[in-house]
């Protein structure tokens, strides 16, 4: 008889199911995986000593392009480190605005991961769905920023301006009727919030779609019940957080537990799993997606009747308004001094965590009194997921590894930071 | 909080004043004791092991720029090439030998009673080595590579201590302050020897923004 030894394997970097550049090193025996080693840094920006050179508010664009797919709710746990620092308080419709985005932002993320898990098991038209509400969102994030996924909008002190009045339209083209312009412009007539408003009354049944397409789906149900089990003890010493503890059963949401802005004021529910597995946490992942929709639902509803300031009056971190810089010499110079020099923060340091779509997701500060951070540390909730790949991946099929990488919705940006 | 500390951690330790978190500053050497304590106490009970984070405290507190005095000769007053930003390549740093240069912070959270603590313990010699935590929490594990990969601190009994953000055949550790923010070498395809060469940086170190400390906050 032939003997066969164990072989090593390449999976990656250039892999369509390693979900950008991750370099797996695979000692296989047979079709079994003996042990699985990723390699990454390839993507390695140093994102944090950029920081430490440059004054605060000019690194905040950074943290969009850390978790490039949840890209808000990273701002959102840097300025909040910036804030603890400084003292300051938000004003309460910025509070608002933020939790929408944050609820926006994880609606994205779930929904890319959704499509591209998916489609790395063999399902095609889950991301074609998944894409179509992606595009709403998107168009509320550019309404909003200018941009349509880096989007820079939250500063310390509040967001960079407010929701805009009107939201923007489709126009015309050689390619569209006048009837298929008014279709797709019907929810585009009134403010941005009314097209939000719109979008979160109809999305519970896009929800639906996607449920219908996976969720009693024979293929789906094969490939992902019972592969990459964790069991709650394991997965808090190997430092999960977010969709992959609550998979494994543990209700652990910093939403709920540790609530910043206006989370506390906030109804929704934390789905868990029970056995901590592949479809666990898809299932997990799906009902935040409801209940995302819930939250901006709530907060769609309080900024209708709340107008007011988005920014903090406090000229040391807001920038004067831009009418003001036309005609007043001082405001022309505070602006110049804030947009080169920036502001002091005062000596210290600070934990910051917020629940981001993917997990905890924490900026770790320390200020030495200047105008930039003297040390930045980001903790991406990615990055002991992957860790654990190894772990996880243990006797498992070659197959379900890219199972294994979907479900723990591995983002490089923030990885290799 | 302090007082069930108090009466379970029998190493040295002292407190120190943070808004966030309570943080405890301790000696390396007990670093396994108390951190052992802190996850295995029932009543502490800080099961998991957010982040680890290396810290170099190598230029810390000073500024780029002393903007108490004036002078007509323009912006470039006063600029020391001292920050990682503005150091080259031929540049070499003399450098006074600092005491408790390095830190090494971990946060720990504890599920059961919804509470974080922060602890940081200061390392002298050089190069500096600390005990690995991974016999604790397996997540320990990654981060520590990381440390010793961007710092060069080394984590004793770590059973594979390899770099892991760097480039393969990396020299030097990215992150330590008098380490150049445009870096030490670049790469590049050389058509006549056929294969991708290391030479030095020939980037200006450029950072616009001096580093300033004003007091008046």
């Amino acid at each position: 008889m032939k003997e066969f030894k164990n072989f090593t394997m390449n999976f990656g970097p250039q892999h369509p199911a390693a979900h950008g550049v991750l370099r797996l090193v695979l000692q296989m025996e047979g079709e079994i995986i003996k042990s699985a080693d990723p390699h990454i840094g390839l993507l390695h920006r140093a994102t944090e000593k950029l920081a430490e050179s440059k004054p605060y508010n000019q690194s905040i664009g950074y943290m969009d392009r850390l978790d490039y797919v949840s890209m808000m709710c990273n701002e959102h746990a840097y300025v909040l480190a910036i804030e603890k620092l400084l003292s300051i308080e938000t004003p309460e419709r910025a509070k608002y605005i933020r939790v929408m985005f944050d609820e926006i932002t994880r609606i994205l993320n779930h929904l890319l991961w959704l499509g591209a898990h998916a489609l790395d098991i063999g399902a095609m038209s889950v991301f074609l769905y998944a894409f179509r509400e992606r595009e709403d969102l998107m168009d509320c994030y550019e309404a909003v920023s200018g941009t349509r996924m880096h989007a820079t909008y939250y500063r310390p002190g509040g967001v960079a301006r407010d929701l805009p009045s009107k939201m923007p339209k489709y126009i015309k083209s050689s390619y569209k009727n006048n009837d298929q312009l008014s279709d797709q412009n019907y929810n585009r007539e009134g403010s941005m919030l009314d097209f939000i408003d719109d979008f979160t009354s109809r999305f519970p049944s896009c929800v639906d779609e996607y449920e219908n397409l996976l969720t009693d789906n024979r293929i789906w149900k094969q490939r992902t019940v019972g592969i990459g089990i964790v069991e709650p003890e394991r997965a808090i010493e190997l430092g999960f957080t977010g969709p992959m503890l609550r998979g494994s059963g543990l209700d652990w949401d910093l939403r709920k537990k540790q609530p910043y802005e206006v989370y506390d004021k906030m109804k929704f529910d934390i789905p868990v799993g029970k056995t901590g597995d592949s479809y666990d946490r898809y299932l997990v992942r799906m009902e935040e997606l409801r209940q995302s929709n819930k939250i901006i639902k709530q907060c769609v509803k309080w900024l209708n009747k709340n107008p007011g300031s988005i920014m903090i009056d406090d000229a040391k971190v807001a920038p004067p308004s831009r009418e003001n810089m036309k005609v007043e010499m001082e405001s022309l110079i505070h602006h110049f001094k804030l947009f080169t020099e920036g502001y002091c923060v005062p000596k210290g340091e600070v934990y910051t965590a917020v629940e981001a779509p993917k997990g905890e997701f924490g900026v770790y500060m320390i200020s030495d009194g200047a105008n930039k951070p003297f040390r930045l540390k980001i903790r991406a909730p990615g990055f002991p997921h992957l860790a654990a790949l190894n772990e996880m991946c243990k006797d498992h099929m070659l197959s379900d590894v890219v199972t294994i990488i979907g479900t723990q919705d591995i983002v490089f940006g923030e990885i290799d930071r | 909080m302090k007082k069930i500390i108090a009466k379970h951690i029998v190493d040295q330790y002292e407190l120190e004043e943070c808004t966030d978190m309570l943080t405890m500053k301790i000696h390396k050497d007990s670093l396994l004791d108390v951190m052992s304590t802190l996850k295995n106490n029932k009543e502490l009970d800080f099961i998991q092991l957010t982040d680890i984070c290396a810290v170099d405290y190598y230029t810390y507190g000073e500024t780029e720029w002393s903007t108490k005095e004036a002078t007509s000769t323009g912006y470039s007053r006063g600029i020391k090439p001292s920050s990682h930003g503005r150091i080259k390549f031929e540049h070499k740093q003399i450098q006074n030998r600092m005491d408790n240069r390095f830190c090494v912070v971990y946060h720990l959270l504890s599920i059961s009673n919804n509470n974080r603590i922060r602890v940081k313990t200061y390392l002298n010699d050089e190069p500096p080595i600390i005990k690995s935590l991974t016999s604790l929490w397996p997540a320990a594990n990654w981060y520590e590579r990381e440390a010793f990969d961007l710092f060069g601190i080394l984590f004793e009994e770590h059973p594979d201590l390899r770099r892991l953000l760097t480039d393969y055949g990396f020299i030097g550790h990215p992150f330590r302050k008098d380490f150049p923010l445009t870096g030490n070498v670049q790469i590049r395809y050389d058509p006549a020897l056929k294969r991708i060469i290391q030479e030095p940086v020939d980037i200006m170190p450029r950072v616009l923004v001096p580093k300033v400390i004003r007091e008046d906050k």
